[in-house]
């Protein structure tokens, strides 16, 4: 733990140094750090997941268009030091306020949003090799795991059955996180904290004998990583359950390949076993969902455009066959569209029904 | 009797019918000439005769030379002159020219010429007599080998003649050009409408006058001459067939040399062919040969209807004098201190059979003060607008142009706000005033749109610029941000290295003042 923390300051400081040496020689300050956008990420086949490209960003501090990028990717790798050297950690919003002032003489703050900060703190892992966590800033946690699983966390154990209502909620940093007892068969992953609290109360977990975790929306790190552990220590079958719409296929696609922008630490996060349970196409044939779709807008076009050309999914004849159904129907379902056949139709035949028919797309 | 009560106010009101002597009539109509007051007098006194002047040279190819000369004689009284070096008025013509009223050359001609009506001049001597009872004093020359004639002339009011008082040859150290002088009631003012500023927009437009002026305090401005090129001799059209008036035809009727309803139609009108002629004639069924001036009225309205039914080709341009792109810049670069000049020349077009065009200039930035509404300088045939600016379509066109699309400020229904001048000059064989005094013009549908589309092809020029110079501000701002900067990256990096903080600033510093010019000339980077 200690020397982790040790080295992690090293990297920070051999970067400071790096930039002090350019200064003295009177050139042109420069951070390097590989490019994080799609044109820069490719699929990697070996490992299934995505993986950056070697395409190399320069920021230079004499620039006008760089300058503020610099300063602020300096700026909260100093905060980041501070955190080490206190050994004390903030959390992406504090970091914000730690880095936001405005500038002697000027009217420009360092930072005015936190998407800003956010954005160079993951430059930042890529600077110093060190994950978030490893930099001591952490998410805001977000998700509630239930199943016939113990752990043991900061010398607590918890058994995620008996949580009571809430479920146990999931940290953003589950490094050192040991698992005492797992005895559950598979795991469902959910997009919406609604749709956990349904199956939660019906004791979903309990009769099938799995966990159940969701988290609401866009899947968090701490998630990512828990639901990673879970798959490579106990080679146990994840599902996801998501809303039948192109940003539902992509949290299955960040789950499944990892995500573009934090394509850098893929091997850590993504997970090529899951599989997609639903909503899919042919469920809302099946389950005669089609009085419940919601219409598309432009942007839900445009998006499912997107991803349908993506890389991962190009040659992927069930998810392009998924695509085009989705296409035709130019239309959108919920999860929650299963309630207008009874509240419990979730619980009791839809999930039963197509884990017994293995009715997955991978 | 019913009769002879009839009778009776029948002859009450013959005595008091009797002729409108011409000094009534001006003294209620001043205001339509430009002489409603003594302020205006005295512009449009100078104005008349300077205008005068510059058709005077521009019709015998010599590049004028004006002198103009303000004194001011105590008690409201000024004596003016304005002098050229034109081609002179024979000894004969010069009492009809400046004695009488409605007397001149250019009111039957269809030529871009500044003055229209023949009125200007003579209104003037007439107003210098009413307020001081002093005679117009002229000298004219119209060549070195004839003599100079020097006469004293006042207008005799009941008959509209002019009365001889002096007329002798004298000594004149010029070769050729006239001089008048006049005692006025007057008042002199600077600023906004004055007669300094009428002079100095004359300058802008006519690049080629060399203009001295001498002002009542004694104070000599000199325009110089900034082009030795003659403005385009403008042609000397026939009217359109689209631009007349039922009054004109018949007059036309009444005074033309053809023989023919057929050969008037061709001779008298520009863009009248044969064909035209007998199309015109058989729709009106009129016979071809019959005389013009045994026409009826009701045969010449035929003809008029008939002509606005038929097609008839745009009359011809080269009639039209512009003054030009470039000396449009000219001239502004002259008078004006800017940052930025732009000018546009339309294509001539056509309103109710009058050819005309527009031209818009403008200058941006230097001197010019930008928290004010931009000003306006209007021009017809080179001769500046000064008074009614709110009723001339070339103020409301201004204001119906949207300004913020090209960089300046505007509130809605007013003119644009900035460090702007907006030059409009519209030359026209027959310029659209709405008055007498020629102070605005008419809102002709097809003028309006052309000063639109000239404004807006300016527009886009500034515009262009405007962008061009707010990213210049924009990235030197960012360069001084540079230092700005440099404390705080070294705060960080003293944290992150331990470096010494001001090891860092220091040599930070001598990097940006040893790349400074590099930066600002590679748009903010150091490659």
């Amino acid at each position: 733990m200690v020397v982790k923390l040790i080295k992690t300051k090293n990297k920070l400081q051999d970067f400071g140094k790096k930039i002090v040496n350019d200064i003295k020689h009177k050139k042109n300050p420069i951070i390097t750090l590989p490019v994080r956008s799609l044109s820069n990420v490719g699929f990697d086949k070996q490992t299934k997941t995505l993986m950056l490209k070697d395409k190399i960003a320069n920021r230079y501090f004499f620039n006008v268009a760089h300058a503020k990028k610099f300063l602020q990717t300096i700026e909260i790798a100093s905060i980041s030091k501070n955190l080490l050297d206190e050994d004390k950690h903030a959390s992406l919003r504090d970091v914000f306020y730690m880095a936001k002032r405005t500038i002697p003489n000027t009217h420009i703050n360092i930072v005015d949003d936190q998407t800003e900060s956010d954005a160079v703190i993951e430059d930042l892992e890529l600077i110093a090799n060190s994950s978030r966590e490893q930099l001591h800033i952490n998410a805001n946690k977000m998700g509630s795991v239930a199943g016939k699983v113990i752990i043991k966390d900061r010398n607590d154990t918890i058994n995620w059955a008996r949580m009571g209502s809430g479920g146990w909620s999931i940290p953003s940093n589950v490094e050192d996180i040991k698992f005492v007892n797992m005895n559950a068969k598979y795991i469902i992953y959910m997009e919406k904290a609604a749709v956990w609290e349904r199956l939660h109360e019906d004791k979903f977990w309990e009769k099938q004998n799995c966990i159940i975790m969701s988290s609401q929306g866009q899947t968090t790190r701490g998630i990512r990583r828990l639901l990673q552990r879970l798959h490579f220590e106990f080679k146990i079958p994840i599902y996801v359950l998501t809303d039948f719409d192109p940003w539902g296929f992509y949290i299955y696609s960040v789950l499944k390949f990892g995500s573009i922008s934090l394509a850098h630490i893929s091997e850590k996060m993504a997970i090529p076993g899951v599989r997609f349970l639903g909503i899919t196409a042919d469920d809302i044939h099946n389950y005669d969902l089609k009085k419940h779709l919601i219409k598309f807008k432009d942007t839900d076009i445009s998006r499912l455009q997107q991803i349908s050309k993506y890389e991962w999914f190009e040659k992927n004849k069930a998810w392009q066959r998924q695509f085009k159904m989705m296409k035709e129907l130019k239309a959108k379902a919920e999860i929650q569209a299963l309630s207008a056949r009874g509240i419990s139709f979730i619980s009791e035949k839809y999930l039963p029904e197509k884990i017994k028919k293995q009715d997955f797309i991978d | 009797m019913p009769d002879k009560k009839e009778d009776i106010i029948a002859n009450e009101l013959a005595k008091k019918q009797k002729e409108i002597s011409i000094s009534e009539f001006f003294e209620k109509n001043k205001h339509l000439l430009g002489f409603d007051n003594p302020k205006k007098a005295l512009l449009t006194t100078i104005k008349e005769a300077v205008d005068n002047s510059l058709d005077a040279c521009q019709d015998m190819k010599v590049l004028p030379e004006i002198i103009v000369e303000i004194e001011f004689l105590g008690n409201d009284r000024f004596k003016v002159s304005i002098e050229d070096n034109g081609p002179g008025i024979i000894k004969q013509q010069i009492p009809n020219i400046f004695a009488k009223l409605l007397y001149g050359s250019k009111f039957h001609a269809m030529r871009q010429q500044r003055g229209q009506q023949g009125i200007g001049i003579s209104a003037a001597v007439l107003y210098s007599q009413l307020t001081t009872g002093k005679p117009a004093k002229i000298i004219s020359r119209i060549s070195p080998r004839r003599p100079a004639h020097y006469y004293e002339l006042n207008i005799d009011t009941r008959k509209n003649e002019p009365d001889i008082i002096k007329d002798e040859e004298i000594q004149w150290n010029k070769d050729s050009g006239i001089k008048i002088e006049l005692e006025l009631e007057a008042q002199y003012q600077k600023g906004k409408r004055s007669i300094d500023e009428y002079l100095k927009q004359t300058a802008i437009v006519n690049p080629h006058l060399h203009l001295i002026y001498i002002n009542p305090e004694k104070e000599k401005i000199e325009y110089p001459r900034v082009t030795n090129e003659l403005p385009k001799e403008p042609k000397e059209i026939k009217p359109h067939p689209y631009g007349i008036e039922l009054g004109i035809l018949i007059r036309m009727l009444k005074s033309t040399s053809a023989r023919t309803l057929q050969a008037f139609l061709i001779q008298d009108f520009s863009r009248i062919s044969p064909k035209t002629a007998k199309e015109i004639i058989e729709k009106a069924n009129l016979q071809p040969n019959i005389k013009p001036h045994s026409l009826s009225r009701q045969e010449a309205e035929h003809i008029m209807n008939t002509i606005k039914q038929t097609k008839i080709m745009a009359p011809p341009t080269d009639c039209l004098s512009p003054i030009g792109q470039d000396s449009i810049l000219k001239g502004l670069k002259k008078e004006i201190n800017a940052d930025f000049y732009a000018s546009v020349t339309r294509s001539p077009s056509v309103y109710r059979g009058m050819p005309f065009q527009v031209e818009v200039g403008i200058a941006y930035g230097g001197n010019i003060p930008s928290d004010e509404l931009v000003e306006v300088l209007r021009f017809a045939n080179r001769v500046p607008l000064l008074y009614e600016q709110s009723a001339c379509a070339i103020t409301k066109s201004i204001i119906n142009t949207a300004w913020r699309n090209y960089g300046l400020q505007q509130s809605r229904s007013a003119l644009p706000q900035g460090c702007a001048i907006i030059l409009i000059h519209i030359c026209s064989v027959w310029v659209p005033y709405t008055s007498e005094s020629k102070e605005a013009i008419a809102s002709y549908p097809e003028i309006v749109k052309e000063i639109k589309l000239a404004l807006q092809e300016c527009g886009r020029k500034l515009a262009t610029h405007l962008r061009h110079t707010v990213k210049a501000h924009e990235q030197k701002e960012k360069i001084n941000l540079f230092e700005n900067y440099i404390p705080e990256v070294a705060n960080a990096l003293h944290n992150l290295s331990g470096e010494s903080k001001n090891l860092i600033i220091e040599n930070l510093n001598k990097t940006l003042k040893k790349s400074l010019p590099h930066l600002e000339k590679n748009g903010g980077k150091i490659d």
